[in-house]
């Protein structure tokens, strides 16, 4: 009998600024060594399916951790932090890098680490995955899934707290980058995204952008309308080849 | 889409939620992901009291005109009806 088993619990990481930061943890059971995968959770929050999302990862055998990105806006619902959240403005790019790096950190230091850690974020975490890919340390490999905002078309998004557009650091870019995205998006639009795969082949960069039509914005939240099943399944089959190529 | 549109305006009144009747100082009105209501985006209002905690309402972007116009209508019968005027 093939006995299945994991670990599925919240560690406190050492985040930016030296604050606590709640991260969910899920790993098979065992000794490993098991390759390590941080979980960028979407812009509505650190809720059930970013933690369900962590969970599949360590059915497929990664050590997979979800940081808390909105910890610095207490304990509650996560619909009721992430409104907090939107009404900011959303979080901080430094404090996002602050706290993804010590979420890699965690991942390489534990005893069951393989030595490799790749980073997966959807919706805004996708585009935090752009900007951890280019700027964090001890990274393996990266997947955007519909990061929106890596192209800035409007100046007045360039703000205090995200005061880069990720596209202009594609030449730092350190990483393998599987990016996937709806070809019915509006943020990312084809445009844009036509526009991120042309600074990466300029750049030279190794990257595959996987692109569906018929699928729009977070197309594999499975809980809500957007959810396109055919678009899905394909989606998470390269994401699961790209992480086994590159991680393994 | 992440777009982080949010209008907020200061209010006077009170909302009813699960803690019961709240004093409304404020709400902050979104065009975003919903979380509960099944569409892809939504007019979203957080009705807010002075503790930070919230009621909240997500509609349907043709939901929320209808609102807007029935409010409109409202105000403008009772307003005739009472003789108050918008402060």
């Amino acid at each position: 009998m093939r006995y299945e088993g994991m670990i599925a619990e919240t560690v406190g990481l050492r985040g930016h600024g030296g604050v606590e930061v709640a991260s969910y943890t899920a790993r098979p059971l065992g000794p490993g060594p098991f390759p390590g995968l941080v979980v960028v959770h979407h812009a509505p929050g650190w809720d059930d399916w970013c933690k369900e999302v962590t969970r599949r990862f360590a059915h497929r055998g990664y050590a997979a951790t979800c940081p808390n990105l909105y910890a610095r806006e207490g304990e509650g619902d996560a619909d009721d932090i992430g409104a907090r959240v939107r009404a900011a403005g959303g979080v901080p790019d430094d404090q996002v890098m602050g706290d993804l790096q010590a979420a890699t950190d965690f991942l390489r230091a534990q005893a069951y680490s393989s030595g490799t850690v790749g980073v997966i974020g959807f919706c805004s975490g996708g585009r935090h995955t752009y900007l951890a890919a280019c700027t964090l340390e001890g990274l393996t490999a990266a997947v955007d899934c519909w990061g929106g905002g890596v192209v800035v078309d409007d100046p007045s998004q360039i703000t205090p707290k995200r005061p880069v557009a990720p596209v202009d650091l594609t030449s730092k870019l350190k990483v393998p980058l599987l990016g996937i995205f709806g070809n019915e998006d509006k943020n990312p639009t084809p445009d844009q995204v036509d526009r991120t795969e042309a600074a990466l082949k300029k750049a030279g960069k190794d990257y595959a952008f996987h692109r569906y039509d018929g699928a729009g914005h977070a197309f594999v939240w499975t809980v809500r309308p957007s959810y396109r099943l055919d678009q899905a399944l394909d989606a998470w089959g390269k994401i699961d080849d790209f992480l086994a190529r590159h991680l393994s | 889409m992440c777009t982080y549109i949010t209008e907020p305006v200061d209010l006077e009144g009170s909302a009813k939620g699960a803690r019961g009747w709240q004093r409304i100082e404020r709400a902050h009105v979104s065009f975003d992901h919903p979380q509960h209501a099944p569409l892809d985006h939504a007019l979203e209002i957080d009705l807010i009291d002075g503790s930070g905690a919230r009621v909240a309402v997500e509609l349907s972007a043709a939901s929320a005109r209808a609102l807007i116009g029935a409010m409109e209508r409202s105000l403008e019968r009772g307003e005739a009806e009472t003789g108050e005027g918008a402060a």
